[in-house]
């Protein structure tokens, strides 16, 4: 189970980069694994507001449909097209070449807010039956 | 991310569940059972099934025997196929209707003897046609094997050829749709040619405490072909493909076989049955919609409850979907309207708000190459679940005699699924374990037994 140093995280396990007031995101090594082989990533487009906790995409598996919240607000700036024709992409590196959106910060509490590495731990350590 | 796990509390285990997590398989509730639902990946398993062999576990699926003089009229009122088709060592696709025609559950019905039946049944039904049988069975003694039966598929290509080593039955012997007891790796089965992937393949039916002994010399035996466990996930992949109903998505109470497709398995015009008045009430009139194979046309996977539309408007409503992992590309199972069941007709599914274009197209979505020899049509069939038995069955003996579905040895040669076998009546068996079938086969290799 990948959980990076350098990384934030949100309880609905997406993880943020936030990197010269851009914040990248996906969802974590936990969630690729608890989906299984993905099939299908659904993604807004540039230009597009995401609202804090709403929904901004969708990720299917084979067996699932899962929908991504945005762990923070801001402006699409980038999308990564790639995973329209390869979703597996998320399964094999989902915080590399799986990453899904870049946004422009709006506020910075927000990524602030986010869990670390050593708190998202703890927190699925919790979660488990 | 959000997901719902469904709570393991007070679920049913297979006799086989310390395996499944030894072998790490991610483990989910299906129809009240704890089941395995991938061990390493839905994708990977189901392309093990179609290149290699797979093992499942479907142990939660129900057995229910009858017996007696009345057994075989009683299967008769009870299903829409014609029971006079079997023979000794036969099994048939067939469904249990309402009176309404509404499907109570589709099921696999077994010939041990004139006098002996049973239903392979789906897990989830288990309760309700046990129920449902006994309200009919009439005069019939109604036996419920399920707690004590165990039943482990082995399909794929190579699943004849690691069966094979570990049994003197001659498999050439057992076409599909046949069956017969024997030994397998030394233990009493009952093996039958039949599955749910679309492959061909096995079902192995043998007393619960053995389970574990046949699942673990199944897997020796099959390593060095490629066996590997498959979970619940891939065995959904795998029968969507082929386009074989599941209860609970295509089939329902409120839903006929005649919409479903499934007219071949249907005998309206044969001995009566419950349901038969109004199917054929329904024949008259034009079921009002059908059950058709979609592909879709854009990326997007349809799912169970999405709506299907033409021209804006809703024709139809989707029971299974996913990505085909054989194809490449989405493939489901709707009703729609009769009128838009043609293949070749351009509609659309509503994924979420969006409408993702698709077409009718023929089912099955996949076929396998079939041998020279081509064997009968596949029919539908599936799930079931395991059980308690009444009866008391200790891991080393044997079933006594006339316990347990192991009591026969022979299958006829086929004559093809849906043609009578000739000379089918329902002349006693002879009483004896070494009875040979009408026409003599025998399905031991010679001088074993």
């Amino acid at each position: 189970m990948l959980i990076p140093e350098t990384l934030r995280y949100s309880e609905d396990h997406e993880w943020v980069l936030v990197e010269d007031g851009i914040a990248t995101i996906g969802i974590t090594d936990h969630a690729q694994e608890e989906l299984g082989d993905i099939v299908f990533v659904e993604l807004p487009a540039v230009g597009a507001e995401l609202a804090k906790s709403a929904t901004f995409g969708v990720v299917e598996s084979v067996k699932a449909v899962s929908d991504v919240y945005a762990p923070l607000g801001g402006i699409v700036t980038a999308v990564n097209e790639a995973l329209t024709t390869k979703p597996e992409t998320i399964n094999e590196d989902p915080y590399g070449a799986g990453w899904m959106v870049k946004v422009t910060l709006a506020n910075r509490a927000d990524a602030d807010a986010l869990m670390t590495a050593e708190q998202y731990r703890g927190f699925l350590a919790q979660e488990k039956p | 991310m959000s997901e719902t796990n469904a709570s393991a509390a007070a679920l049913a285990r297979t006799p086989l569940y310390e395996r499944h997590h030894a072998l790490g398989a991610r483990m989910v509730e299906f129809g009240g059972w704890e089941m395995p639902v991938s061990y390493r990946g839905i994708l990977e398993e189901h392309r093990t099934v179609r290149t290699a062999a797979g093992l499942f576990d479907v142990s939660h699926m129900g057995e229910i025997e009858l017996l007696g003089p009345h057994a075989a009229a009683a299967c008769q009122r009870l299903t829409t196929n014609d029971v006079r088709r079997l023979a000794n060592g036969h099994v048939q696709y067939t469904i249990l209707c309402r009176e309404d025609g509404g499907v109570v559950d589709d099921v696999t019905l077994y010939r041990v003897d004139d006098q002996r039946w049973f239903f392979c049944v789906n897990a989830g039904n288990v309760a309700k046609d046990l129920a449902w049988i006994r309200q009919h069975a009439g005069a019939a003694t109604v036996v419920d094997r399920s707690p004590a039966t165990a039943l482990i598929a082995l399909q794929g290509p190579a699943a004849a050829g690691i069966l094979g080593a570990l049994t003197p039955l001659v498999l050439e012997r057992i076409p599909s749709f046949r069956f017969a007891r024997g030994e397998v790796a030394g233990l009493p089965v009952l093996v039958s040619r039949t599955g749910y992937t679309g492959e061909d393949g096995f079902e192995l039916y043998v007393d619960a405490p053995r389970a574990g002994a046949l699942w673990d010399a199944l897997m020796a035996a099959g390593a060095p072909a490629g066996l590997e466990p498959i979970g619940l996930g891939a065995r959904d992949t795998l029968r969507l493909e082929a386009a074989l109903p599941l209860y609970g998505h295509e089939l329902d109470e409120q839903t006929s076989p005649l919409a479903a497709g499934l007219e071949r398995w249907v005998r309206l015009d044969g001995e009566d049955f419950i349901g038969r008045a109004a199917l054929r009430h329904e024949r008259e009139r034009g079921a009002p919609r059908h059950l058709v194979g979609l592909a879709l046309r854009a990326p997007g996977i349809a799912r169970q409850g999405h709506p299907v539309t033409f021209e804006g408007a809703s024709v139809g409503i989707v029971t299974s979907g996913t990505l085909s992992p054989t194809l490449g590309s989405p493939v489901a199972l709707a009703y729609v309207s009769a009128a838009l069941a043609a293949p070749g007709t351009k509609l659309a599914v509503d994924v979420r708000g969006r409408p993702v274009p698709a077409e009718v197209v023929a089912t099955p979505f996949y076929r396998r190459p079939r041998p020279v020899a081509a064997a009968p049509a596949e029919v539908p069939s599936e799930v079931a679940e395991p059980v308690e038995d009444a009866v008391d069955a200790s891991d080393d003996a044997a079933p006594a005699d006339g316990e347990g579905l192991y009591e026969i040895d022979t299958a006829p040669e086929a004559t093809g699924a849906d043609e009578p076998p000739a000379g089918v009546a329902d002349a006693p068996s002879p009483a004896d374990d070494d009875a040979e079938n009408a026409d003599g086969t025998q399905v031991t290799r010679e001088g074993e037994h």
